[in-house]
């Protein structure tokens, strides 16, 4: 845990909003484990062991004397019934990225049950006992791996501790198999249900950290393919999501906002919608003051319609007449900062430089620099689930069932919106359909508790329309690079400029989320002469985390170049690479969590290439696209194989990727990580929304074409097998999808695509 | 008063709208929440059921079109606990990520495998036209071809 609390320093790659979100959360799981301690919980239904590993509860098994039934506790992570049965809770939100079923796995691995006798439940949000809870860096195995099994193993050890008592034999001719603790020696077994109440009574163990953990040699789960602890509920239809849920008496409400960013209502025909059949009220929403950043979020103004039914409050916004004050609103336009950009692109040095290394303005002079000028639009998340949330004001305290990424952020929001102490504000983690970094963002929780306030004493749904998604989403923002280097006579990369082209608030200056250029962006501290700076423009549209933010568009623009590179240098690209990353090989590691390591790059990219078949006869037509790129504390190399036909339509037939984050948890759950990273990446290859006076222009799915089934590649996974704590891969596999896609066109046709999306040079992707 | 006939009962419901997509009957006056809103605009298909057999956006259908027609959900497919070809091939392939579209996936190759019991890719591409944001489609494939392969891909 400790290895990776503080996931900033030498992680190069990582972008602002990770940042961020990793300071704001350390206090939250900074705590070592070793202060922590298990706490034992219980006290209940027929007795049993409930296991958390808090800090500061109350030990209510001696407060509450003898153990009768067990109620569901919040905070534990382990519990096991008296007939067996073990319920396991995943204490991060579950958003698609199946950390529900690798949760379970690693807390059932080291307690050693059998998989059948698991159920996974998604645990309370209470960050008194879990810390930090959110679904948002691809942090959660990293940041969970030991917490969890240690909490596993406490488990275990206090079961192996109750059979030594029973028996009368030392703990240390125990062992433990399948939810049973066998003494092989007198050939006696019991199962962990029949021990579960005399665990219960065991001394939790003191320190977590002096529990002995299993060898990876040992492992009977992690690895193994599991399917999703929730695939039956979905494939039958339960209500699993908060879109979802069901309350007595729930009324319905929509909140129709300004569609240009900062727009305010100056008038509203709230007398004529009060009349609508089904609608029983609609009123004003002043929103709330301007939030300090974009991930702070609050309510924007709008007008709120409430009603009996999500139909006849949808119904009645056709009838709404709202007359906007945009005085103050955004009058962004993308057609301008493309025409700014060109601009300011044509000085080598932006207004503010990152890093310098040697002095690259000579060594350009000196030369005649590869040059590369790359543009990128903005896109919209796009998760399938519509925001929604529904909450329940009830005077002194507010319920909320919500899908979000961060529930942590939405505590002390809905509070103040509710006028309430955080601890008056509950909320429960729903099944998140789609997350991709927009629900990082609570703003459509504030929405509901917003409008439930004005109804007390009766639960609303909130329901966003797509319509309202797409204008009001925080997009990845869009942005561009002007790439200088410098190659000596043997085609060696010597030199690197880089001038980019960003966004900034306009009122606070404030970097736009994922906008910014890392000082130790590769290829840093690979060449002698280096430069990194950046210029902004402002930018009222507010953006946000999306999928591996940051990196999904510094990848592109960054990998391509460096094909860019090899080619001007005559040198084949894999090689060029492997040259590049091994002026630094078998450094000593750096001190710290795991930065870009460039053994492990060299070791992704040299499989990739042979799994590939790279360098080797392709069928007739198809040519190989390579890149790499370090996200996430993941090292990952891609390699494209495409056709492109005569009217540029460009079909992906098949994709390699090499991964290195360290011992996969559920092999089926991290291929469909990787398989889904791909068809997004190609998704969002053709994909943009515009904006003009301040207004995104496109309205929904019919005007933003996500891909659909025909088409998807063949995706070939490997994992590398390393030793290094595991880590995440909701995000690292999708940025160097679409640089390899572009490589690989430019193979095929000649043709460098440094504009996306890529029909903006006439190709499109089959 | 509305009369629909889903997943072979009869259901009766007061004081909707006339033009109330059959979308937001199922989901707010029936409960019947596995059918999902995506978009409004019959684009996604995360909101496709079976009128008659047949897969169709229940966004853009207004109930008291199709009152008295025989509706089919999500939550009709399985018959009792048993799962249908289908449904258990999206288990043991593991298709889902975050699963909000996955019903609809499930409408619309049910009514794929009654109309070709062993389809050809291109059939199923042709067929297969919901949304998956989070890129399954690999998995859906595969999984439709094992039902198709159990040789009984319909509802049970």
């Amino acid at each position: 845990m400790n290895a990776v609390m503080n996931p900033v320093q030498g992680i190069d790659a990582f972008a602002a909003f990770e940042r961020a979100l990793a300071e704001q959360l350390q206090t939250a799981v900074a705590q070592p484990v070793s202060r922590r301690g298990f706490m034992k919980i219980s006290g209940g239904i027929g007795g049993g062991l409930v296991l958390a590993l808090a800090v500061g509860l109350p030990d209510k098994a001696e407060a509450q004397g003898a153990p009768a039934p067990v109620p569901f506790v919040p905070g534990a992570y382990v519990r096991i019934a008296t007939d067996g049965k073990i319920t396991l809770y995943s204490k991060n939100p579950e958003i698609g990225q199946g950390i529900k079923t690798a949760f379970g796995v690693i807390l059932a691995e080291e307690l050693d049950a059998a998989w059948a006798d698991v159920t996974v439940e998604q645990s309370e949000i209470n960050a008194a006992v879990y810390g930090g809870q959110f679904a948002g860096g691809s942090l959660s195995i990293p940041m969970n791996w030991d917490g969890l099994r240690q909490a596993g193993a406490g488990a275990r050890a206090m079961l192996v501790a109750a059979a030594a008592k029973q028996w009368g034999v030392p703990e240390s001719e125990l062992t433990t198999a399948d939810s049973t603790v066998i003494h092989a020696a007198s050939a006696r077994k019991a199962s962990y249900g029949s021990l579960a109440t005399a665990a219960a009574a065991m001394p939790v163990p003191a320190d977590p950290k002096a529990l002995k953990l299993k060898e990876r040699k040992d492992y009977k789960l992690i690895g193994k393919r599991f399917t999703g602890v929730d695939n039956l509920p979905l494939v039958t239809g339960k209500p699993l999501f908060a879109i979802d849920v069901q309350l007595p008496g729930m009324l319905y409400a929509t909140l129709v906002k300004c569609p240009a960013v900062g727009g305010k209502v100056a008038s509203a025909n709230l007398d004529d919608i009060k009349k609508l059949p089904g609608v029983t009220d609609a009123f004003i929403v002043e929103g709330t003051p301007k939030p300090a950043n974009v991930m702070a979020t609050g309510v924007l103004p709008g007008v709120a319609i409430v009603g009996k039914s999500t139909w006849a409050v949808f119904s009645a916004r056709k009838q709404l007449k709202v007359v906007w004050d945009e005085s103050t609103a955004s009058k962004d336009s993308w057609t301008a900062y493309v025409a700014k950009a060109k601009e300011l692109s044509a000085k080598a040095q932006g207004d503010k430089v990152v890093k310098t290394v040697g002095d690259i303005d000579k060594a350009l002079a000196a030369g005649k620099p590869v040059e590369g000028y790359y543009q990128f639009g903005f896109v919209s998340h796009a998760q399938l689930e519509p925001q929604n949330t529904v909450a329940w004001f009830k005077g002194d305290s507010i319920e909320l069932w919500a899908p979000t990424q961060l529930p942590a952020n939405s505590l002390p929001l809905v509070a103040g919106i509710a006028g309430l102490k955080a601890d008056k504000v509950t909320l429960h983690q729903m099944r998140v359909g789609g997350g991709f970094g927009r629900r990082l963002l609570n703003d459509f929780v504030a929405d509901a508790a917003y409008v439930a306030k004005q109804v007390p004493n009766t639960p609303v749904k909130l329901m966003w329309t797509r319509e309202d998604d797409m204008h009001h989403d925080a997009y990845r923002v869009g942005g561009f690079m002007a790439y200088k280097g410098v190659l000596d006579a043997q085609g060696k990369l010597t030199g690197f400029n880089g001038h980019m082209i960003g966004f900034e608030d306009p009122g606070t200056k404030a970097t736009t989320t994922a906008s910014d250029y890392g000082a130790n962006e590769f290829p840093a501290n690979y060449v002698d002469d280096y430069r990194a700076s950046v210029s902004r423009m402002p930018l009222s549209m507010p953006c946000g985390p999306w999928r591996a933010p940051g990196s999904n568009t510094m990848s592109w623009v960054q990998q391509s170049f460096f094909h860019e590179l090899a080619v001007a240098a005559k040198r084949d690209h894999v090689e060029f690479l492997l040259e590049i990353f091994g002026r630094k090989a078998g450094a000593a590691p750096q001190a710290g969590p795991p930065g870009l390591n460039p053994d492990r790059a060299i070791g992704v990219i040299k499989l990739a290439a042979e799994k590939a078949g790279w360098g080797k006869p392709l069928p007739k037509g198809r040519h190989l696209g390579l890149a790499f790129f370090f996200s996430h504390q993941g090292h990952i190399a891609e390699i494209a194989e495409v056709s492109v036909d005569a009217k540029k339509k460009v079909t992906v037939h098949k994709m390699t990727v090499v991964a290195d984050i360290g011992p996969v948890i559920n092999l089926s759950g991290a291929e469909n990580q990787v398989q889904g990273c791909i068809v997004d990446a190609m998704s969002t290859l053709a994909l943009e929304v515009t904006m003009e006076g301040g207004a995104i222009q496109q309205t929904n799915f019919d005007k933003y074409q996500l891909r659909r089934m025909p088409n998807s590649p063949q995706v070939d996974v490997h994992f590398v097998t390393s030793n290094y704590t595991p880590t995440g891969l909701g995000e690292p596999a999708f940025p160097p999808a679409a640089p390899a896609i572009c490589n690989a066109i430019y193979a095929a046709t000649g043709t460098r695509i440094r504009t996306l999306p890529i029909t903006k040079a006439g190709f499109t992707v089959a | 008063m509305l009369r629909l006939n889903v997943n072979g009962q009869e259901r009766t419901i007061e004081g909707v709208a006339d033009d109330t997509p059959l979308l937001w009957v199922l989901r707010d006056e029936l409960k019947l929440v596995g059918t999902k809103f995506g978009c409004g605009i019959a684009q996604c298909g995360a909101c496709t059921v079976h009128l008659n057999g047949s897969p169709v956006r229940s966004c853009s259908i207004p109930a008291s079109a199709v009152a008295g027609q025989k509706i089919t959900t999500v939550e009709g497919l399985a018959n009792g606990a048993v799962l249908s070809a289908l449904q258990q091939a999206w288990i043991d392939h593991d298709v889902a990520q975050c699963g909000y579209c996955q019903a609809g996936q499930l409408m619309t190759a049910t009514a794929l495998l009654k109309q070709h019991p062993n389809p050809t890719d291109a059939q199923i591409d042709q067929v297969m036209t919901n949304f998956c944001r989070c890129g399954t489609y690999v998995r859906i494939r595969k999984a439709i071809h094992a039902a198709a392969a159990a040789g009984k891909g319909g509802a049970a």
